[in-house]
């Protein structure tokens, strides 16, 4: 369905526009603008949730770079809605958020094209059926989460959370694109669905185990599972609706769903089991151990999304484990996990979007999250804190919301599956649903926090930068929608179950799906099971936890500051650039004499010896045209300008000679009946010698230099073996034939390009690809030139960049 | 810099639409014979040079207003856009279509979708080179 891809490119065609539209009515709200792109695609792809869930799929495939099997193929499915639907959806939201978030003096034109970039970006990665689609827009998720994190880039702080986030992302989705060329040349195609098809027979090829591994990888960096976690922390600093919108509900989730994607391909292996429900797991743990002792409340959201999304993860991978066996009543249950999963995201999505919406007012309206200054804030903002409650107690597990139900699934599925006797489960099972427990304890414990400590206690006036007052209105628009949902999912969870959730089944587990209906009830009350036991544990525990939190909050420094992975990160960022600064100092030594020498002594090196390796030196002169007088005469002319360059006394004068030089191969290209080369070489000649004199003002001065004899003799030798390499490659290029001609092809011109110019056809239609991709490298150098010569601080200048 | 040649001054006022009226010619002969899109771009950027060099920076800037950046942005822009515009017809990214056509005055005549990228081709050399030296020569 060509609507799929038109709604990818829509949010970068928007993004193109924003800044005109911008510049022409400055007293509208850019964000208007911008809310129209989610809106309109929330309500475009909704219309389809009743034909996705009667079980239908669309592909459309757009031919990109078919010669690879690379093409614009989208596929929407009962997962990909789930992801879509969220996107627009939260992203609507939160671009009505931040129309009140952000004043109107912020650069507000960057903020909505960075925003739409990143949402263009996201629909790609999960509608993308090719691998390789997917991976462009997987980076380009990254980036446009750069950007929006650095957004103000001013403060150190931005800078540098957005560049642990993007070297973190951007190395895991690096392991992830290689995981994905071992997996196609296993599979033998680019296309997630053929992959699933055919992968059945190829799980023992040597690559299997390694694909995995290094997709899991991009998954876990994106998704901010442990030890990856700790760039989310950091990427806090953006400003709250991106918080809200990437790094809780959308791009953190990219991790989610490529787990989820390739459920069917890797999914009943031991490996994949465990490392994606024991890092999981652990990511649980951790982070909401984490949480605990944070002051920052954006920073214990942070960890806490951490913590949430280890436990969807952890939840993928308990599922994974019933396609170990066929399809039978026993694996239908394992599956149950997976439902849970994905009710989870939805759920995590709602109150975790309020909570850092509520977040964002609290901080705009009092100047302050830190935790030790906040308190008694509920007289104040009623209505905050009210979606504050709902979203914390669904965070916790507790009814009647939406989080309560999923936590109870969560426990059933980890007591499930505990049960199991494959993958070594009977020994080590029983310490799931004991980690997922101890788990849910710290997440009541953070959650309390989060509610009482904001908006119970003494209200300490004092401490706060601005005097307290309730939210504006439009602020809260976007919380309280997802506060309804928040509640409204606990009371009617089976229209999320059968509309989004069992068509998202059916595509992580197709084999299983034809056999039978995997499709779930949710209840809200099913007696008085052992996860209710849990539950009932956790919130006891939880509350004596909290209550009692300064008596055990020593445990924290058990942990020794020197070793985190924070600072492993920093250590060996450093170390880097510092290997990387010493290495470069030591051939970087700013002579342009050494840059040749080096380039001269690569060439030889690497043609001269590569070719005299291969014995491709082998030529014969008897079938060469004679040379004529016309030839002999400018090449003497050259030979001439040559050596004269050497004993020049000015440097106008080495100019012009080289000036003679390239005009006397122009002609030399006129006699051999190359006009466009001749063309090209005239005018290339021209602009050249005008920079040279152009540069001539800053130029040292010219003078001989005063090197040992030996230095001499080196470059002496030197020169003269790239001239030997150079006419003997020149006169062999004849010679080598390692495969067929190609230029028959080209001869066609006329009748493939319609041009006669071969030249001009090959540049411009046959291979215009390289054409391109040249024309926006010219472009890259020529601004670097401009901003390297008209940006440079002057002298007096103030260092910008340490504040 | 201010030189006041009269001679090379006059020569070029003449000079200059004669180099112009090449670039444009060498631009829109490329598809059939030597020239095309780079080399027309590069002609034109002499053109430019010229006119600088001859005349004074400010001068000629109030005569031809340009930002050269954003004609090397818009080259760029054109050239990678029309790869995209062949997806709009269901073929692969930057493939080229031509066709002819009666025209009026010029008869039966080729239009070929090449052209507008090699335009593109041409405004990045002009924009770039002329942004080059003009920035080099300024910084002083």
């Amino acid at each position: 369905m060509l609507t799929v891809n038109i709604a990818i490119i829509i949010p970068f065609l928007a993004a193109i526009f924003i800044p005109f539209i911008n510049k022409k009515y400055p007293n509208i709200h850019i964000g208007w603008f911008a809310l129209f792109v989610p809106a309109t695609l929330f309500v475009t792809l909704a219309r389809y949730i009743p034909t996705i869930a009667g079980g239908k799929t669309y592909v459309y495939t757009i031919n990109w770079i078919p010669s690879y099997g690379i093409n614009f193929t989208t596929y929407l499915d009962g997962l990909s809605m789930i992801f879509a639907l969220l996107i627009t959806g939260i992203g609507s939201l939160v671009v009505i958020y931040s129309i009140y978030y952000l004043s109107s003096k912020e650069s507000l034109s960057h903020f909505y094209v960075y925003l739409l970039l990143f949402m263009g970006a996201m629909l790609g990665v999960v509608f993308s059926d090719n691998i390789m689609v997917l991976y462009v827009f997987w980076e380009l998720t990254s980036i446009s989460s750069f950007l929006l994190i650095a957004f103000w880039y001013h403060r150190k702080k931005s800078r540098q959370g957005a560049k642990k986030s993007l070297l973190i992302t951007i190395s895991g989705g690096f392991g992830m694109l290689i995981g994905f060329i071992m997996l196609s040349g296993i599979a033998d195609t680019l296309s997630i669905r053929e992959i699933v098809l055919t992968i059945g027979d190829n799980t023992d090829h040597p690559l299997f185990l390694p694909a995995m591994l290094l997709i899991l990888l991009g998954a876990f960096t994106k998704s901010a599972q442990f030890p990856f976690h700790i760039w989310l922390p950091d990427a806090m600093e953006a400003p709250t609706p991106v918080s809200a919108y990437l790094h809780s509900a959308t791009m953190v989730k990219a991790g989610i769903y490529l787990v989820a994607r390739f459920t069917p391909v890797f999914g009943g292996e031991q490996t994949w089991f465990w490392l994606v429900s024991g890092v999981g797991l652990l990511t649980l743990f951790w982070g909401s151990f984490n949480a605990i002792r944070q002051t920052d409340l954006k920073a214990l959201l942070a960890y806490s999304t951490v913590s949430q999304l280890g436990m969807i993860m952890s939840m993928f991978g308990m599922g994974s484990a019933a396609l170990h066996f066929g399809y039978s009543t026993e694996s239908v249950v394992y599956t149950q996990a997976t439902f849970a999963a994905l009710f989870h995201l939805i759920n995590h999505s709602t109150f975790k979007g309020a909570l850092f919406m509520v977040v964002g007012i609290v901080d705009h309206e009092v100047g302050t999250r830190d935790l030790r200054r906040l308190g008694g804030l509920i007289t104040i903002m009623p209505a905050t804190f009210t979606i504050a409650l709902i979203g914390s107690f669904s965070m916790a597990g507790l009814p009647p919301f939406n989080g309560f139900l999923s936590k109870e699934m969560f426990f059933t599925a980890a007591l499930n599956i505990s049960q199991l006797d494959i993958f070594a489960l009977d020994t080590w099972g029983t310490l799931l649903p004991v980690i997922a427990w101890i788990g849910s304890v710290f997440t009541f414990v953070y959650s309390m926090i989060i509610v009482f400590q904001t908006f119970f206690g003494p209200y300490q006036k004092e401490k706060l930068d601005l005097p307290a007052h309730g939210a504006s209105r439009g602020m809260l628009v976007s919380p309280i929608i997802l506060a309804v949902f928040v509640v409204g999912i606990f009371f009617f969870p089976n229209l999320v179950g059968k509309y989004l959730i069992n068509p998202a089944m059916t595509t992580i587990f197709p084999r299983l799906a034809v056999e039978g209906d995997l499709g779930q009830t949710i209840t809200i009350w099913h007696g008085f099971q052992p996860e209710l036991y849990m539950t009932i544990g956790v919130i006891a525990v939880g509350t004596f936890l909290y209550i009692f939190r300064n008596y055990w909050k020593g445990i924290y420094s058990l942990f020794p500051e020197k070793w985190t992975f924070n600072e492993l990160y920093y250590f060996s960022l450093t170390q880097l650039e510092d290997g990387s600064a010493a290495v470069t100092k030591s051939y970087m030594t700013g002579f342009l004499r050494d840059y040749l020498l080096y380039i001269y002594l690569f060439f030889i090196v690497a043609i001269g010896g590569i070719l005299f390796y291969t014995g491709a030196f082998s030529f014969d002169l008897t079938g060469d045209e004679p040379v004529t007088m016309f030839e002999w005469s400018i090449i003497i002319v050259m030979i001439i300008a040559g050596i004269t360059i050497l004993f020049a006394k000015s440097r106008l004068t080495a100019v012009l000679l080289n000036g003679v030089l390239g005009y006397s191969i122009a002609v030399l290209f006129v006699i051999f009946r190359a006009p466009d080369l001749a063309l090209t070489q005239i005018i290339v000649e021209t602009v050249t010698t005008v920079l040279f004199l152009v540069c001539y003002y800053y130029m040292p001065e010219w003078k001989k230099e005063n090197k040992p004899t030996r230095t001499k003799r080196i470059n002496l030798i030197i020169s003269i073996a790239v001239g030997i390499v150079f006419v003997l490659v020149a006169l062999s290029v004849q010679s080598g034939k390692l495969f067929e001609s190609i230029s028959g092809y080209f001869e066609n011109a006329y009748e493939l390009a319609g041009g006669k110019n071969i030249v001009n056809a090959i540049l411009g239609d046959f291979r215009a690809f390289d054409t391109m991709l040249e024309v926006v490298v010219l472009l890259i150098a020529g601004i670097g030139v401009y901003t390297l010569i008209k940006l440079k601080a002057g002298k007096e200048d103030e260092n910008i960049e340490d504040q | 810099m201010k030189i006041n040649n009269v001679i090379l001054q006059a020569v070029t006022k003449i000079a200059v639409f004669i180099i112009l009226t090449l670039a444009v010619y060498l631009f829109l002969s490329g598809h059939n014979s030597p020239g095309g899109g780079f080399i027309g771009g590069l002609v034109l950027a002499t053109a430019f040079v010229l006119l600088f060099i001859v005349f004074d920076i400010e001068t000629v800037q109030k005569a031809i207003p340009f930002d050269f950046k954003r004609v090397a942005a818009l080259g760029a822009f054109l050239a990678v856009g029309t790869g995209f515009g062949s997806l709009l017809f269901g073929e692969p990214f930057l493939s080229q279509s031509f066709g002819y056509f009666d025209l009026p005055i010029f008869g039966k005549t080729e239009l070929a979708t090449v052209t507008i990228f090699e335009a593109g081709v041409a405004l990045v050399v002009v924009g770039v080179v002329v942004t080059i030296i003009l920035s080099i020569s300024e910084d002083v």
